[in-house]
This record gives structure tokens, C-alpha cells and sequence, in this order.
């Protein structure tokens, strides 16, 4: 039967020879055209998740907050007062790669989508960014375009960007990371969902024209080298169309005959379509001729697979289509009635008179095949794990500085000043922690005493080092991140950014990342609600640093019982949690002796969460007056972040360290290790320190009391704050300015 | 005394104005849809921020023909206090309600962040009751904020007393590390000759709170109440 189709046609949809059978076989004939172009969205990657369904399996979904886990448009998780938090993370990988201001735009029109769809009104956005080093003319392109289109987008829709990370490393040259999270808000009993109910109901697509950009979208973003393949499928976005898209949805959502809402994005009308019938257990049929087009002489195929962005699929009772119609009209955008709900089951796709495919919808979705592959460690990678980095501890006490201008100053920990003031984060009037100011943005929830906590995460190096424990590391280090202000971590989504699966060794990446993530996720009481899978992401032989990024928010009942990461003069600072740590894996190895080798710092889980659970109640009870996580870097780097806000100085005096260290210079000072935080407290709280972290069976040592305007270190010596500073604030323009 | 937001395609800062108006000065307000046509049941007008339109074109060159402005333009002609914030600044230079122009930002970057501006002239609805000298701190968020008017314009805002803020640093000296935008005289916001239609670039309707890093917007809002109920009595 296969003989029917060329490789050529399989290439183009992305469909193995053995895949294109198992359609046939279903269907009991060939396919047609339509119906393979459909087939091949829905069963890539993207849609399908043939690869990495029965991994994500491992993650644990349910908790007492859930109201809705990973399945819809978002998750969404109670906060109280009959409020629900919306959110998820998506992946523009591989459209960011060709064309990087409208990738990473219509990056943030995706997944903003995704949000009020849901019901939600989206209240923050946040991006987790990765590029090759900057010295490299194109990577300076890649990076400079998709921080414009975040903000171009982001800034235009009125939805203030208030947090994310961005990392280098030489593995992201040709695959830039471009992935972004939307944060909303709705009331309970408004949450919107994505299934069709009701026979006869009508199918109504709103917002922007079809055209042909973006055809193949889905399956683009599920094979390798996608600049040689798939020339021209990025889409375009329109920010100003999505503004009225998103404010006329939510107008339409109350409307009582609306039942259900879901937006176009992968794969366009066919994913919506079948998602939203195979969820009901229902039908849909659909007429292409009725959808309003950009251009002329466009096919049912390329009107199936168009991924033209600011579009929206309704699914209302007939008896409430004029109201519907009125709101869209409104805003100047027009609704098409092209299709109805049907109760045999089927997905049929008519142009005009013509049925060009009839299949039912389960066949796209629930018979997708699955795979899991046998995955190995690459023996490279264990080898530079199994690297004897005791070589490289040597820092003298001389050259303690020269060492932390160079981390302060490195791509990875400089400020990021220059990128966040291109990002509105003020608009909507809810930003009470904006950009850089602690370990996360906090928003307030407004008409509540509510704040979210919001941040992105994740050190992909820990990951490629070892990715059980780096995927531990993850999700670790971003509940951390939540808890140094204050807040509760609650649930987070994930994005999945990895090589190819069907290679073993990047088949056991994906595998052990999630493993690992899974069992701090469920240790952490922080529930897994929404992601996202981007695989493929390789050049050549190369694939990038395996990144499980995690989004995550944390809940603050009282808004106004945070702190930030500024420490002000006068204030003692305290180390909670691990004194040890390691040079493994560290920036220090990167930054310094450009190296990536060791073994990432082991990880006590009980240990994080006693280090979280006190630094979050001593901030609670207002002793705790800043805090901040101590990660990549390592201590100094950490204790210098803290100083820079305020511009103090710091006498610190790390005997105790330098100890638990056997006296090492560069473990102690710029090692890494998890389940650690620095503290800024009121001398007069020393005592009440040490009883709560006594109680909690962490360990809590001074390292300093902050004043003046220099950083001293008792037996190295003192460098000005202004001078570290000034090696920070100016990182990415010297990394510019080496480009030759 | 009733505020009225004007909203049009693409209008963004209308919830802050609501906002600000409703939970931060505690008054009445009301929006108002472009394709109105009166704005007779209000007492001032704020024109929010945005992409009114995508600001395709121009920022604020589309929304000028909107339905609505009409009606803005009578009220204004007729005395009322009109303040355009950001795109809605644009939006009053574009209908010719304010002068001069805004180009792009001088760093042709958008900048979003926190700065100062000196009042310099009481003589606005908008800053009736503030001290001439005073240091407002108020957010910017904007791409082409960069207030350029041509030299005999510039002596005409001069000799009527039509620059009401200018960029400075937090104890009022203005000097050009603290112009945001590379705008000509740093200037901030300006009025029209009679002084009722104010626009500048940073937003007061995003500082109404300490807890989202200040409230001086508000003295702005309240000073506008205190003009329009005044003006009543009088």
C-alpha cells in the first residue's frame, strides 16, 4: 500500500513509511491528501507527543490546588477567594533559529492565547532565553531579535514581562531557546474549557484572516536542522489584532451559549479542530470555503495546516451566535460561522460540496503512536562528569577578586539591565517586585491581598552533567527562588527543550531530566500543570544543553509580606543551609577555565525544603529584611547581587566556611551548592536566627554585617562595590564588544 | 466629579486609568468607547496609553479620526481638562490639541523604568495645586517618547507658560542623564496655551500606590478634582 506515497510527501508532513501504514491500516484505505497533511500535524512532536507521552506519565499532576492539570489550553491552580491562577510555559524554538523578532513574538501571542482561552485576563509575562555566546556576530542577531519581538509583543498587548533568565553556552549556537510563560486570573466557576458539547452547536472562527504563513508549523518544529527544511513557515504576528482578539474573548465568554474556546496555534484549524470534538467525544464538520482568507486561491490543505496567528475557534449554541457576532463586531473583527458540532465522532473536512476528509477524530489524538526508545548515557558526557576538577581549585587569595569581577561580569550572572528596561513591567499597575529586584517578580492579584510570585529556571549545565540530578536541580533551585521572597511555592509548568529522542543519548536526557524533576516536583508539594515539549532542537551533530525549564508561581497571602534581594546598611548577613560546595558543573569552571565538567552539587531534598520552609517564615515574621538564593556563582557572587541595590558595602568574615571547605578559596567562595540562602537580618534578630534555623535543623552561620562602600573579606582584602558593580552592569556590552 | 477614560483599538493603559481613578483617588469614573460621540457626562478626560491602532502609521495618527475626538476637541475648546498620557499624549499632538511632535526614544530602544520629573508650572488642572519645582516619580514604558518641537515653537511654549514637567533627578536638577528619550529641553509634558489639554510620556495613572513603588501620580489626578470642583464654585 505505502508504495502510494513518496518519501518525498513523507518528508513533507514528516510521517515515517511505518506511521503512514498505521494510517492506512486505521483508515482501511489511503489517505487523502488532506488527511495525511492532518495526520502529519497531529501526530508530530508538537501535537502528538509520540516521544515524550509516556515520560510525562512520571510527573505528578494532582494536588489540593488543581483545578485543572496539563490536558487543557493552561492549568490553572486555586489561590482563594474563589480565584484561580492561570498559567503555562510554550516553546519558539525553532522559529526563533530562522526569524527571531516574529519566532519569539508570535512566541508571546501563543501562549497569551493559551491563557485566555482559558477565561483568564493574562496579568504577567515572563521568558526563559537561550543563545549561543555573543561574541558570535549571529548570535548577537538571534538574541537582539528575540528580545525585540518579546517586547514588540508584549509591550503592545499591555501585559507587563516581569521576570525569566537568560543563559550562554556555546551548545546553543544555531538553537537559540525562546521560551515564554503567560500568568493569568480568573474566578472559579468562569474557567473555560476547550470541549465541544452539543450537537448542532456552531463552530465559529474569529480574529485574523487565514493565510499561508506558517504552513507545517507543527511538524517544522519537530525535526532537526530546520533552517534546511522548512524555509519560510514562520509566521507573522500582529499584536495589535491579538489586544482586540484578547479583550472581545473575554467579552464573548460571557455570553451564556459559549461553550468552549480554544485558540489556533500548532498545526491551526486541524489541532483545534479535533482537539476540541476528540475532548467531547464528539464530531465536527467544517467547511473551508466559509473560513475568510488573505489570499487568493488557497487549498483545503493549506487552509487545515495554515498556522496564521490571532485566531480563535468558538463553539456556541446557535440561539447565542447574534450576540456573539455583536461583541466581535465591536471590535472590528469578524466571526465565520464554518462549521457545527456533529455526533458521529468524525472530523470532516469539506470544501464546499467536496468531502476532503472524513476521519473520526480519536484516530489523530488517541492513536497516535507513542515510543519508548532504550536511551543510554553519552560516554563523553560521563567522562567529563567522571572529570578530576581538583586541578582547577586553586584560587589564591591575590587573585579573589580578579576572579569575582570575571563571574560578575560573565554573560550568565551580569546584569540584565539593558534587556529588562526594553519589557513594559509596570503597565497594569499590579507589579509590586518588578524585574531584578529579588529572586522573583511578585504581582499583586488586585481587589485581594493576594501576590503571585513568579519566576523561570533552570541551569541546563547541571542538566548535560547529569540529568536525574539537574533535573532535580531544576525544579529545586526555582521553588528556591520563589521562597527567597517570601512566597509559597505552589505549582509549576515545564518546557521541554531537548535534542533528538529517537538518538539514545539524547532519549536518556529527556528521560532522566523528567524522572528527576518529577521527584522534587512531588517532594516540593509543587505539582506539574502545564508544559510544553520542544525536541529536535540540534544543529548539525550538535544538540543543545538539555533544558527542562521550569516556570513557577508561589502564592503570598498578604502581598505585602515579601522582601527583596537588596540589603540595606546595618543589616547582618546569615547563610542558611549547605556550607559545602563543589566546583562540578560550576560557572566558575565555565567563566574562568572554560570548562564544562564535574559532577553537579548532590541535592538532599529534605534538606531544600527545610531551607525553603525557614526562609520563608522568617520573612513571614519580618525578620528576614532580604534574601537571596546563592546558585550559580557561588557565595560571593551572591553576597555582591545582594549589595548592589543599595549600593552598601560588606565586612565579611567566613572562618566557618572557608572550614566546612577544608580551606579552600575557590570551593568556599565560588562553588556551587543547592539548599542554601543568605539572609539579611537586623542585628537584633542574631539570637531569634538561630533558634528558628536550630528548630528546623538547618544550619545558620554569619558571614558579615553590611556598611560603608567596599566589599572586605577578613585575610584577603577590599574591593570597592562601585568597582564590582561597574564589572556587572556592563557584561553583555563587553561580550558584544569582543565580537570580531 | 466624574472622570472619563477614552478607549481606543489598541488602548492598553485603560485599566490603569480606571484604576487609578477608581482605587487610588476614590472617584467616579466611566470609559468611553472611540465610536462614542459625546463626552458631555464627564468632568475630565483621560487619554490613556497604548498602540492605539498598532500605532501603525504613527503612533496616535489613526486614532485622531476616530468618532470620539470630536467630541474631545469641543470639550477641550471649551475649557475642559484634558490630560494624554504616553500614546494618548501622541494622540493630542496628532489632533493638534497639544504642539510639537514625539519621535523615536534618542537609545531608538523602548525603555520601561522609573524616573523624575520637575513640575515647572502650576498653571494646568493637572497640577493646579503643586508647587511649581516639586519632584514627581512616575514609571515611563515607551518607544517614541522623544518631544521635539521646532525653534519658534519652542519660544511660544516658553513665553506662555506651556512646560508643565521636565526630566530631572530626584532633588529637581535636570541634566541629560536623566532625559529618558534625548527629548529637546528635557522637557516632559506640556499644555496647550490656555493650559486645560495636558500630555507628557510618564504615567501617573500607574503610580497611585506605595505598593506598586509610589503614589505621586496621584497628586496629578487630585489636582485635576480640585480644579474641576473649583471651577464649579466659580
Amino acid at each position: 500500500m505505502s508504495e502510494q506515497v513518496t518519501d518525498e510527501v513523507l518528508r513533507e508532513v514528516a510521517l515515517t513509511r511505518a506511521e503512514y501504514d498505521q494510517v492506512v491500516e486505521l483508515l482501511g484505505r489511503a489517505p487523502s491528501d488532506v488527511e495525511l497533511g492532518m495526520f502529519g500535524a497531529m501526530w508530530s512532536e508538537h501535537c502528538g507527543y509520540k516521544n515524550s507521552r509516556p515520560l510525562l506519565k512520571h510527573f505528578p499532576t494532582e494536588g489540593e490546588r488543581v483545578l485543572q492539570g496539563p490536558g487543557e489550553n493552561a492549568g490553572a491552580v486555586d489561590i482563594g477567594e474563589n480565584l484561580a491562577v492561570v498559567f503555562k510555559i510554550e516553546s519558539h524554538n525553532h522559529p526563533s533559529a530562522v526569524e527571531p523578532y516574529e519566532g519569539a513574538a508570535t512566541g508571546v501571542g501563543g501562549i497569551v492565547r493559551d491563557i485566555f482561552t482559558m477565561g483568564a485576563r493574562p496579568i504577567a509575562l515572563l521568558n526563559s532565553l537561550r543563545f549561543g555566546p555573543l561574541d558570535v556576530p549571529r548570535n548577537q542577531y538571534l538574541f537582539g531579535g528575540v528580545v525585540g519581538g518579546i517586547g514588540g509583543y508584549g509591550n503592545c498587548l499591555g501585559i507587563p514581562t516581569v521576570a525569566g533568565d537568560i543563559f550562554f553556552d556555546e551548545r546553543y549556537n544555531g538553537n537559540p531557546l525562546v521560551n515564554a510563560m503567560a500568568v493569568g486570573i480568573v474566578e472559579h466557576d468562569k474557567i473555560m474549557r476547550a470541549t465541544a458539547s452539543g450537537v448542532g452547536n456552531l463552530v465559529v472562527l474569529v480574529g485574523a484572516d487565514t493565510g499561508r504563513d506558517g504552513i507545517h508549523g507543527a511538524t517544522f518544529a519537530s525535526v532537526e536542522n530546520p533552517e534546511e527544511s522548512h524555509r519560510g513557515v514562520v509566521q507573522v504576528g500582529n499584536p495589535f489584532l491579538e489586544k482586540l482578539l484578547l479583550e472581545a474573548c473575554l467579552e464573548a465568554l460571557e455570553v451564556p451559549g459559549v461553550v468552549a474556546m480554544q485558540d489556533l496555534g500548532a498545526a491551526g484549524l486541524t489541532s483545534s479542530s479535533v482537539e476540541v470534538a476528540s475532548k467531547g467525544g464528539l464530531g465536527i464538520e467544517i467547511d473551508v470555503q466559509k473560513v475568510s482568507r488573505r489570499e487568493e486561491g488557497m487549498t483545503a490543505y493549506e487552509v487545515m495546516l495554515s498556522e496564521s496567528q490571532e485566531r480563535m475557534l468558538i463553539i456556541v449554541e446557535p440561539d447565542s451566535l447574534p450576540a456573539l457576532v455583536e461583541i466581535f463586531e465591536r471590535w472590528d473583527l469578524h466571526s465565520d460561522v464554518i462549521g457545527t458540532v456533529t455526533s458521529d465522532g468524525n472530523v470532516r473536512i469539506l470544501d464546499g460540496d467536496e468531502v476532503v476528509a472524513d476521519v473520526p477524530g480519536t484516530y489523530y489524538t488517541d492513536e497516535c503512536p507513542t515510543y519508548v526508545r532504550d536511551g543510554f548515557e553519552s560516554a563523553r558526557i560521563a567522562a567529563a562528569r567522571a572529570t578530576d576538577v581538583s586541578r582547577w581549585d586553586n584560587v589564591k587569595a591575590e587573585s579573589v577578586f580578579s576572579t569575582l569581577s570575571t563571574l560578575l561580569a560573565s554573560p550568565n550572572i551580569c546584569s540584565r539591565r539593558s534587556v529588562v528596561s526594553t519589557y513594559d513591567h509596570t503597565i497594569l499597575s499590579n507589579t509590586v517586585v518588578p524585574p531584578m529586584a529579588a529572586d522573583a517578580a511578585i504581582v499583586r492579584v488586585k481587589g485581594t491581598s493576594l501576590g503571585l510570585a513568579v519566576k523561570t529556571d533552570c541551569n541546563p549545565r547541571y542538566v548535560y552533567l547529569d540529568p536525574h540530578l539537574g533535573g532535580q536541580h531544576a525544579v529545586a533551585e526555582a521553588a528556591r527562588n520563589v521562597s527567597c521572597t517570601g512566597a509559597t511555592p505552589i505549582a509549576l509548568t515545564n518546557c521541554l527543550n531537548f535534542g533528538s529522542p529517537e538518538k539514545p543519548e539524547g532519549y536518556f536526557q529527556l528521560q532522566q531530566a523528567i524522572l528527576g524533576m518529577a521527584e522534587v516536583a512531588g517532594a516540593l508539594g509543587t505539582p506539574v500543570v502545564s508544559g510544553n515539549v520542544s525536541l529536535y532542537n540540534e544543529s548539525g551533530d550538535e544538540a543543545i544543553l538539555p533544558t527542562p525549564t521550569i516556570g513557577i508561581v508561589g502564592l503570598l497571602e498578604n502581598v505585602n509580606q515579601h522582601v527583596g534581594m537588596s540589603a540595606s546598611a546595618g543589616s547582618e548577613l546569615w547563610l542558611i543551609g549547605s556550607q559545602v560546595a563543589g566546583l562540578g558543573a560550576s560557572e566558575y569552571l565555565a567563566a574562568v577555565h572554560g570548562k564544562t565538567v564535574g559532577a553537579p552539587p548532590p541535592l538532599d531534598i529534605e534538606l531544600e525544603a527545610g531551607v525553603q520552609s525557614l526562609t520563608r517564615s522568617l520573612i513571614q515574621d519580618g525578620v528576614a529584611l532580604a534574601a537571596h538564593d546563592t546558585s550559580e556563582g557561588g557565595l560571593l557572587v551572591a553576597v555582591a547581587e545582594m549589595l548592589f541595590g543599595h549600593g552598601v558595602g560588606v565586612s565579611l568574615e567566613l572562618s566557618e566556611i572557608l572550614a566546612a571547605n577544608d580551606g579552600s578559596l575557590a570551593r568556599a567562595f565560588f562553588g556551587e551548592s543547592a539548599s542554601r540562602v543568605i539572609v539579611a537580618i537586623s542585628p537584633d534578630n542574631a539570637a531569634t536566627l538561630q533558634e528558628r534555623a536550630g528548630k528546623a535543623g538547618v544550619a545558620a552561620v554569619r558571614i558579615g554585617i553590611t556598611g560603608g562602600s567596599d566589599l572586605a573579606i577578613d585575610g584577603v582584602g577590599t574591593i570597592s562595590i562601585s568597582e564590582l558593580k561597574y564589572q556587572w552592569s556592563t557584561g553583555f556590552d563587553r561580550q558584544a564588544a569582543d565580537s570580531k | 466629579m466624574r472622570f472619563g477614560v477614552v478607549i481606543f483599538p489598541g488602548s492598553n493603559g485603560d485599566h490603569d486609568a480606571l484604576s487609578a481613578v477608581e482605587l487610588g483617588l476614590g472617584d467616579e469614573v466611566v470609559p468611553i468607547w472611540h465610536k462614542e460621540r459625546s463626552v458631555d457626562h464627564v468632568d475630565a478626560l483621560l487619554i490613556p496609553g497604548g498602540f492605539s491602532y498598532g500605532d501603525y502609521l504613527r503612533a496616535g495618527a489613526i486614532a485622531r479620526f476616530s468618532p470620539i475626538m470630536d467630541a474631545v476637541t469641543e470639550f477641550a475648546n471649551a475649557g475642559g481638562p484634558v490630560l494624554g498620557i504616553c500614546n494618548g499624549f501622541q494622540i493630542l499632538t496628532e489632533a493638534h490639541l497639544l504642539p510639537g511632535a514625539l519621535l523615536r526614544n534618542g537609545s531608538l530602544h523602548f525603555v520601561c523604568t522609573w524616573v523624575y520629573v520637575r513640575v515647572e508650572s502650576d498653571r494646568t488642572p493637572f497640577t493646579a495645586d503643586i508647587d511649581p519645582g516639586s519632584v514627581l516619580r512616575l514609571p515611563i514604558a515607551h518607544g517614541q517618547g522623544r518631544y521635539f518641537v521646532t525653534p519658534e515653537q519652542y519660544d511660544d511654549l516658553v513665553t506662555n507658560d506651556q512646560i508643565v514637567f521636565r526630566y530631572s533627578d530626584a532633588r529637581g536638577e535636570v541634566h541629560d542623564d536623566h532625559n529618558p528619550n534625548a527629548s529637546i529641553d528635557h522637557i516632559a509634558g506640556v499644555s496647550n496655551v490656555r493650559g486645560n489639554v495636558v500630555g507628557l510620556m510618564p504615567h501617573p495613572e500607574r503610580a497611585y500606590d506605595l505598593g506598586i513603588g509610589g503614589d505621586d501620580g496621584l497628586r496629578v489626578l487630585r489636582a485635576a478634582r480640585q480644579a474641576v470642583i473649583q471651577a464649579v464654585r466659580a
